[in-house]
């Protein structure tokens, strides 16, 4: 997985440039482009999964003893019976996501077993276009300063991995019509 | 003021019809220069200080810290509580844009009332600063198929989309042309601010305005004090007086500490996007360099800071 730096919209040419004119001893400090201060893999601060309550760590009830790996999709009954998936074509099933032997984890395409914390690098497998204006904060919600640290939600703080269409919310309530507004006279309030 | 001098000065022409001589109106203003006087000794220091003030932009730093003091002392004696006025001046090197993704919005109106939360807006009569239209998909960006008092159960309907409109932060703003007193600028960062002291309520920036950002105190604004938001500029979100033209100055408050205005921190879609326009690394400039964007009227070269764009 390349660094933040290198896929950011900042041409990676741009840095290599940087570092080409700087004396080696120099190299080894640069710091990158933009967003990693080091603190995060990725210098992306995201929240904790939503996970519904009890729900983690799936180990401990999918701990490969008591229950064995059934990968026969099916619709699923006597547990998780809640979830309707609704992403993507029919054909899709928990373990396209869902890592069969580690089950606290989540895999890739190409196998390598992802964190809950970093999901969306499994989302931007498919939603390529949404995951690069997530990364430079354009898709999606971003908190705390404009011109400083910023707060990220994870693409299932808001999409719901299982049917991911945004909900439809119920609107705060309408202004008043001009007609119905009574100015006070005198200001006797 | 005007309550306890008018009855002084509507008896003194009476008094000088009966007396008729050429010292009549002498005597006259020497009654009505007493009036006034009168009428300022018996109100509140504070009072004649307000009503001194010259606009904010002609004050040394020394009068604008003693109208700070006097203002929180008087929202302090409004409110019964501590109110915090600040002054922060723009930011160098920023100029503050805002983008906001149609194909996002779903027109829940957190925005509206967030706004009015933190900008202290009168509640009643009512005062908004943002205004979401419903816009038919059919007809596009079609303002006279705009609704603002549109109110399902659930948001968004079919068939619709929906526009907040909010004061567009012009370059080259019509309100500011129009006000005849100068009560109204465009600061460094761009944002246009209104000097609550020094407007005279004529209204003529509401009619000049395109886009129906600038809203009047009508009556007395009614601010519960447990709506209150203590932290204020002094030329934004701070309480307003009846008789003046207030409206959206991108949470001055906020985003001259680096705080996203709150509209854009309420979003549950992450419609919002505000940053620096002189940043190029900003997220706004990501969004005019990349997406579809467009400025609302453009044809009136008012040059908006406020930008539409399509994030799909």
């Amino acid at each position: 997985m390349p660094s933040l730096a290198t896929r950011s919209r900042f041409p990676a040419w741009g840095l290599g440039l940087l570092l080409g004119l700087l004396p080696p001893a120099l190299r080894a400090q640069a710091p990158p482009a933009r967003g990693g201060d080091g603190s995060m893999p990725e210098g992306i601060q995201v929240p904790k999964p939503p996970f519904s309550e009890g729900i983690f760590p799936c180990t401990s009830c999918h701990d490969g003893k008591s229950m064995k790996v059934n990968p026969t999709p099916r619709p699923l009954t006597a547990m998780h019976d809640d979830i309707v998936l609704k992403h993507g074509p029919a054909s899709r099933w928990c373990l396209d996501c869902h890592d069969a032997q580690d089950r606290d984890k989540l895999h890739l395409v190409s196998g390598e077993k992802i964190d809950f914390t970093v999901s969306y690098r499994l989302c931007g497998q498919c939603h390529g276009d949404k995951y690069r204006d997530w990364r430079v904060g354009v898709h999606g919600k971003r908190t705390g300063s404009w011109n400083g640290q910023k707060q990220y939600l994870l693409c299932v703080n808001c999409h719901n991995p299982h049917s991911p269409h945004f909900k439809p919310l119920k609107p705060m309530p309408p202004p008043v019509k001009p007609d119905r507004i009574q100015a006070w006279k005198g200001g006797a309030r | 003021m005007s309550e306890t001098q008018d009855p002084r000065s509507a008896g003194s022409p009476a008094g000088c019809e009966g007396c008729g001589s050429g010292t009549s109106r002498r005597a006259f203003l020497g009654t009505a220069v007493a009036a006034v006087a009168g009428a300022l000794v018996g109100c509140n220091n504070d009072h004649v200080e307000d009503f001194l003030q010259h606009n904010f932009r002609e004050l040394s730093k020394a009068e604008v810290e003693e109208m700070i003091a006097r203002l929180e002392r008087e929202y302090k004696a409004q409110f019964g509580r501590e109110v915090h006025v600040g002054n922060e001046p723009p930011l160098p090197g920023v100029i503050f844009g805002y983008a906001l993704d149609l194909s996002r919005c779903i027109g829940c109106r957190r925005c509206v009332h967030a706004c009015v939360q933190e900008n202290n807006q009168s509640r009643d009569p009512q005062i908004q600063w943002i205004r979401v239209l419903q816009l038919d998909k059919e007809e596009g960006v079609d303002l006279r198929h705009a609704d603002q008092y549109y109110d399902p159960p659930e948001v968004p309907e079919e068939g619709h989309f929906y526009m907040p409109v909010q004061c567009q932060q012009c370059k080259k703003p019509p309100c500011v042309k129009a006000c005849p007193v100068g009560a109204t600028w465009r600061e460094k960062d761009g944002i246009v601010v209104v000097d609550y002291n020094w407007c005279i309520g004529c209204r003529y920036c509401m009619a000049a305005c395109p886009y129906g950002a600038r809203h009047f105190n009508w009556g007395e604004p009614h601010l519960p004090v447990e709506d209150l938001n203590p932290d204020t500029h002094l030329l934004g979100n701070r309480p307003r007086p009846k008789g003046v033209v207030e409206k959206c100055t991108f949470c001055i408050q906020r985003t001259r500490k680096g705080r996203y205005p709150a509209c854009v921190e309420i979003c549950p879609t992450g419609s919002r996007k505000f940053g620096n326009l002189l940043d190029p690394q900003s997220e706004i400039r990501y969004v005019l360099e990349n997406k579809r964007v467009f400025k609302l009227k453009e044809d009136l070269n008012t040059q908006p800071n406020f930008f539409y764009f399509y994030g799909v």
